[in-house]
């Protein structure tokens, strides 16, 4: 599916249309006044910003109005106005191997899940230029609330991928202490983490603190209360929050369609901050739009929206069939902009990489899914007297009184076994 | 520094003013708990001495008020936060329980979240509908969180300052009829546990257990008794999760009867719960079946009937009766 089409589904015709009118500043919404001037005088596309992009948004008609792109499906790179990224040789190298590694860690769940190893597992095939690119842009000092398929920001901030598991082998709920490395539990409830996230930047803000925290959280979780009330929270305090809305066009089998009237980038101004659709499949963009927006928050402007435009191309979890919901022809489309093909066809064209490096990433991510699989098959069950552990932090009668009662009645199996 | 006479409200501001001044990572949060001081003044003066960036005041969103009250805990904040009346607390309900509730479970002792989420509750004051409400059970149901409620200035004070130095996520319930009751407070001496049970009117013949509004109504309830020559014992909870059964068993193991009176619905409510560990512990003390006093199987009803509703003198007392006549 084309991103026209998508912007058709997801609206009246004549939004779109006040969309395209409006989208030469939309790149420029760091700055929400400009903005909103420039949606309200409804000028056409500035020239100067579409002088740069003219050559390959002329070919992308349908991308070009909405979404900052600095790569294209061909791997050919493109100029923004508003975001200029150098890169060298080996911040690409580093970019492809995260997301290889990141595919390869996640086709791996995958498997350990259709093997019986995995209750579940949510796949994150095809986002991870978005969520490398983000994860990349962020501070050491920065703070991330994930949904539960953020393994490519995980990565990034450096969990273990072996923890990740825990809670989709069903040993624990989570398990990691989210301030060792700055990335919050998984949350499975759509879109509470939206108010963490708020709430603890609201503390940063009262802290005077230089970070940034990033809500990520998806196209369906848009339509709960939770992400609208974070919205507003963050507004009225100035919350240095990055809300990074990866919209990968499904919630479950429910379409972008069915979650909004407007693209979702736009939901921002009605709040009173600025928003920007960023390729999600195009993991410079993701990294230089991000960047920009966690320097917006540090730097006091408040939160700011960025809509990832991507694709999930597996399913939900491994619990759905998306072969019930949606038509092959998308995902075929959808294929075409593979955010790893793409950053390989950059790399391949500016010779940025030697067969030695692909063949070596390749060793590695097979090393990966190894010590993954290893990791997963020697997970101990957690003992049984685990359930009362971290009920309370600082106690509670009920559960002593629970622990203890429990406790004898499993000590009166091992008094049967020696009485035997 | 004597005991002072305060107003059960002003017990709470005058510990709400205490934390401000001990912790500056306590944060007062709620919908017009600034410059108004609450609907109910409980935080009044408090903006202007502490400002607004320690007494918050909020959007109307009761989710938002939880959710952002968790990020700060994360931050390292301890907020208080306040839900403006018993029935508004729902919005809010998928925070506190499943995130406020769990996140120290999920962390595995990783995370503490010490926020404490104070609610006006309970019946009497003639309020229109979603006011009157209590809702303490659905909360004590859930795993990770506290629940107390006290019934007097003293424990208003000390209550308070104690759930917010704890580090678990404690709803703390206020009696809003009991409000404008004043008490003694001695702010200079060492309180009891927070979690203990207190025996606040000691007696023979039959235990009777409350907690919060309804402590009031069983101390009258036993003076009422003590005229026709019938000594009860009442012991005031003090907290829902836990409850403090030790000091209720001692209680019952003496008088070999007990009474249980809540406001909220008896169905499935806190007194089936207290009756059936009691009848537990008990069983060969009790010399009649634990009765229970509360509200009845239907929404809270409009003001004009709410005498009907909540369990009063006389329908404490006919209980009283009946466990009496076994």
């Amino acid at each position: 599916m084309t991103v026209e089409s998508t912007a058709a589904r997801g609206k009246p015709r004549r939004a779109a249309a006040e969309t395209t009118a409006a989208s030469g500043k939309t790149t420029a919404s760091r700055k929400p006044a400009a903005s909103g001037k420039a949606a309200a005088s409804k000028k056409p596309a500035a020239p100067r910003r579409t002088a740069a992009s003219r050559k390959p948004a002329g070919k992308r008609q349908a991308e070009r109005p909405e979404m900052v792109q600095l790569l294209t499906p061909e791997g050919e790179r493109v100029e923004h106005p508003d975001y200029a990224l150098d890169t060298t040789p080996e911040q690409l190298r580093g970019l492809y191997r995260d997301m290889m590694l990141t595919r390869r860690f996640d086709a791996e769940a995958t498997a350990l899940q259709r093997q019986g190893e995995l209750g579940l597992w949510p796949s994150l095939l095809g986002q991870e230029a978005a969520q490398i690119g983000s994860g990349r842009a962020l501070r050491e000092t920065d703070y991330v609330f994930p949904t539960y398929r953020e393994h490519g920001v995980a990565w990034c901030r450096g969990v273990d991928p072996a923890q990740l598991l825990g809670m989709f082998r069903g040993v624990n709920h989570g398990g990691w202490d989210p301030a060792s490395n700055r990335f919050h539990l998984y949350t499975i409830v759509i879109g509470s983490q939206a108010l963490h996230a708020t709430g603890y930047a609201m503390g940063v803000l009262k802290d005077g603190a230089d970070e940034a925290v990033l809500a990520y959280f998806g196209d369906g979780a848009s339509s709960q209360g939770d992400v609208a009330e974070a919205f507003t929270f963050a507004a009225v305090y100035n919350a240095p929050v990055v809300f990074f809305c990866q919209n990968n066009q499904w919630a479950i089998s429910e379409p972008t369609e069915r979650q909004t009237r407007v693209p979702l980038y736009q939901r921002a101004q009605g709040y009173g901050f600025p928003g920007v659709r960023v390729d999600g499949n195009d993991v410079l963009a993701v990294l230089a739009v991000t960047r920009a927006a966690a320097e917006h928050a540090r730097t006091g402007q408040g939160p700011i929206l960025v809509e990832a435009f991507t694709y999930r191309m597996g399913a939900h979890t491994t619990s759905d069939d998306p072969t019930r919901y949606r038509p092959k022809e998308e995902l075929e489309a959808w294929e075409a902009k593979d955010p790893m093909l793409r950053l390989r066809r950059l790399i391949e064209r500016e010779d940025a990489a030697d067969d030695a490096f692909f063949s070596e990433l390749q060793a590695e991510s097979d090393a990966l899914a190894k010590r993954v699989r290893e990791v997963i098959r020697t997970m101990p069950d957690p003992d049984g007297m685990a359930m009362f552990e971290h009920t309370y932090a600082d106690g509670h009668a009920l559960v002593d009184e629970e622990r203890a009662q429990y406790g004898a009645y499993l000590a009166s199996f091992a008094d049967q076994h020696e009485g035997n | 520094m004597a005991a002072e006479k305060m107003a059960l409200a002003k017990a709470l501001n005058a510990s709400l003013r205490t934390a401000l001044e001990t912790d500056p990572k306590v944060l007062v949060m709620g919908e017009d708990v600034g410059r108004l001081g609450g609907v109910f003044r409980i935080t009044d003066q408090l903006q202007k001495d502490f400002g607004e960036d320690r007494v918050i005041d909020t959007p109307l969103a009761e989710s938002g008020i939880i959710g952002t009250a968790i990020g700060l805990a994360l931050r390292g904040y301890r907020p208080v936060a306040e839900i403006q009346f018993d029935g508004f607390v729902f919005p809010a309900y998928d925070q506190i329980v499943t995130q406020l509730a769990k996140m120290h479970a999920r962390s595995l002792g990783a995370v503490r979240l010490p926020v404490v989420i104070r609610i006006p509750y309970g019946g009497g004051i003639g309020a229109v509908e979603h006011h009157s409400e209590s809702p303490e059970a659905l909360f004590a149901h859930v795993a990770g969180l506290k629940i107390v409620t006290p019934s007097d200035a003293s424990d208003a004070y000390w209550m308070l300052q104690q759930a917010i130095q704890c580090d678990d996520p404690v709803v703390f319930f206020e009696p809003k009829a009991r409000y404008w009751d004043k008490g003694e407070v001695d702010r200079e001496g060492i309180p009891g546990p927070l979690h203990a049970a207190k025996v606040v009117r000691p007696g023979d013949d039959l235990t009777i257990a409350a907690y919060g509004p309804s402590v009031k109504t069983a101390l009258a309830a036993a003076s009422a008794a003590e005229e026709d020559g019938v000594s009860l014992e009442v012991v005031d909870l003090r907290s829902v999760s836990p409850i403090d059964f030790d000091t209720l068993q001692r209680s019952v193991e003496r008088t070999g009867r007990l009474v249980v009176v809540h406001e909220a619905p008896v169905f499935f409510g806190s007194g089936g719960e207290i009756a059936a560990r009691i009848t537990e512990r008990c069983f060969y003390h009790l010399e009649a079946p634990v009765l229970r006093v509360g509200g009845f199987h239907a929404p809270y009803p409009p003001a004009r009937l709410e005498e009907e509703y909540l369990p009063g003198l006389d329908r404490v007392l006919d209980s009283v009766d009946r466990a009496l006549a076994y």
